[in-house]
Parts: structure tokens; C-alpha cells; sequence
């Protein structure tokens, strides 16, 4: 099914970095030791990110996700001093949640390989063209008056927003 | 090359992590965290099918920025309610904010 080369070797070692970083995050009692395993998941979805050949948002992944977001999480859990305090992980319906996940799970898999199973060669799952737009096309769409600047302009005032808001939150009111 | 339902199952997989810690965990940056996991399994679910189906249009890579933005402002929000949380109330235990619980 997965012929062995350079792409899948890579595709199943950042599977293994997102799923592994994943259940980390969700497992360890020690909150940095948390952030530092979402680093490795989000390094592995930046992995896909170049493998589904879209640099531009690899390289975003990289600088906001790692850079800024898990750096973000690490200020909040030494200023909180939160891993010391904590005597439980897990709340008491920590198994109900666990039913929750495993039949979500099921369900979404049952809804991604049904379709495909037993297509064999009729389904071969490749992407329609192996003409991709590129970073600059990305770049033109963004600002394009007929495709996303005004979705754009939005998301760029929600940022400032939120930005503002974040300030005002977490400012100590004398 | 890789198969469209192996991205997505991925996928699948990490955004039910992800829904389980933000069940399970008691710690509000935990939360946090999940959330994140969430919003990155849909960030590759929208890159992938992008790639798979519509490569030469920019919707998917379009969206998956918009993603990326919304994680940000969420990021930051988030981090400061749990610092002026943990400021008045000396915790970040999610079961211990209860002020608006009936």
C-alpha cells in the first residue's frame, strides 16, 4: 500500500511526531514538559505542512505556533506557577472523556475509509493535479478584491482586537 | 505518494487527543493546549484536501492562514483570562472557577 521512499519515510516519522507530541500534552502531569511535547506536534504538522507542499504556511507554523504560541503557553504556566500546584491531572470523569475521544475517533474513521475501501485502484487518492499554487499565488489571493482581502482585513482588525483585549485582560489594575 | 485518508486520519487521531484532554484536564493552560492540537488537526485537514483536490485555487491555504490568525488572538486571550484568573483567584484549576456555575 505505502511504497518505501523518501516521502512516506518522512510522512510516518511526522505522524509519529504529531500523535506522540499529542498524547503528551494530554498525558503529562508537568505543564513545560506539556508545552515542549506541542512543540514536537506542531513541528510534525509543519513536516506535513512541507510535504503537502505548502511552505509559506510551514514556515507560519514554525514562527507563530512555535515561536510565538508555545513561548506564549510556557510565560503563562511559570506566571501561574501552575505545575507545582497541581495535585491531579485529570478530573473524575476522566474515563467518560476517554469514551468520548476513542468513539469520536471511531466515527471519523469510519467516515474517511469507508469511502475508499475496497476501491482499490479506482480510488488511487493522488492529488488531481501536480500543478500547485505557489506562495506568490497565496500572497495575490490575500489581497485580490475578488477573492480574501476583505476576510483579511477582518482577521487583521480581530488580531489588533484581540491583542488590545489580551492588554486590558491581563493588566494588573491598581 | 501518500493517500488523501492517511492525512486525514492523522488528523482524526490528533483532534480526538485533542478532545480528550479538553474533557479531561483540569488545568486551564492544558486546555489551552488542547485546543491548540484541535486547531492544528483542522489546519492539516484543510491543507490536505486543499492539496488533493483544489491545488491551483487558494482556498484551502487561504483558510488554513485565516486558522492561523483566530489561533493567535485565542492564544492570547486565553493566556491573559488565565493570568487574571489566577491573580484573583490564586488558581488555574478549571473546577475551582466556579463563580458563575448555578
Amino acid at each position: 500500500m505505502i511504497t518505501i521512499n523518501a516521502q512516506s519515510i518522512a510522512f510516518i516519522l511526522f505522524s509519529l511526531f504529531i500523535l506522540g507530541g499529542g498524547l503528551g500534552v494530554v498525558t503529562t502531569r508537568n505543564l513545560i514538559h506539556g508545552a515542549l511535547y506541542l512543540v514536537l506536534s506542531l513541528f510534525g504538522v509543519a513536516g506535513f505542512f512541507v510535504l503537502l507542499s505548502a511552505p509559506f504556511l510551514a514556515a507560519v507554523q514554525v514562527l507563530v505556533y512555535i515561536g510565538a504560541i508555545a513561548i506564549l503557553i510556557i510565560f503563562a504556566v511559570m506566571l501561574t506557577r501552575s505545575m507545582t500546584s497541581l495535585t491531579e491531572a485529570f478530573n473524575r470523569q476522566w474515563w467518560l472523556g476517554a469514551l468520548v475521544g476513542a468513539l469520536l475517533f471511531v466515527f471519523l474513521a469510519a467516515g474517511i475509509i469507508l469511502p475508499v475501501w475496497g476501491a482499490g485502484s479506482a480510488y488511487a487518492g493522488q492529488p488531481v493535479s501536480e500543478v500547485v499554487a505557489t506562495t506568490t499565488d497565496l500572497g495575490v489571493a490575500l489581497v485580490d478584491g475578488n477573492q480574501y482581502v476583505l476576510p483579511f482585513e477582518v482577521a487583521s482588525l480581530l488580531l489588533t482586537a484581540a491583542m488590545i483585549g489580551a492588554i486590558v485582560i491581563a493588566r494588573d489594575d491598581e | 505518494m501518500i493517500a488523501l485518508w492517511m492525512y486525514l486520519l492523522v488528523a482524526a487521531a490528533l483532534f480526538c487527543i485533542g478532545t480528550y484532554g479538553v474533557l479531561t484536564r483540569r488545568n486551564a493552560v492544558s486546555i489551552l493546549m488542547s485546543i491548540e492540537l484541535m486547531l492544528n488537526a483542522v489546519n492539516i485537514n484543510l491543507v490536505a484536501f486543499w492539496r488533493y483536490l483544489t491545488p491551483q485555487n487558494m482556498s484551502g491555504q487561504a483558510f488554513s492562514a485565516f486558522v492561523f490568525v483566530i489561533a493567535a488572538a485565542e492564544a492570547a486571550v486565553g493566556l491573559a483570562i488565565i493570568i487574571s484568573v489566577y491573580r484573583n483567584r490564586k488558581s488555574v484549576i478549571v473546577d475551582d472557577v466556579n463563580l458563575l456555575k448555578w
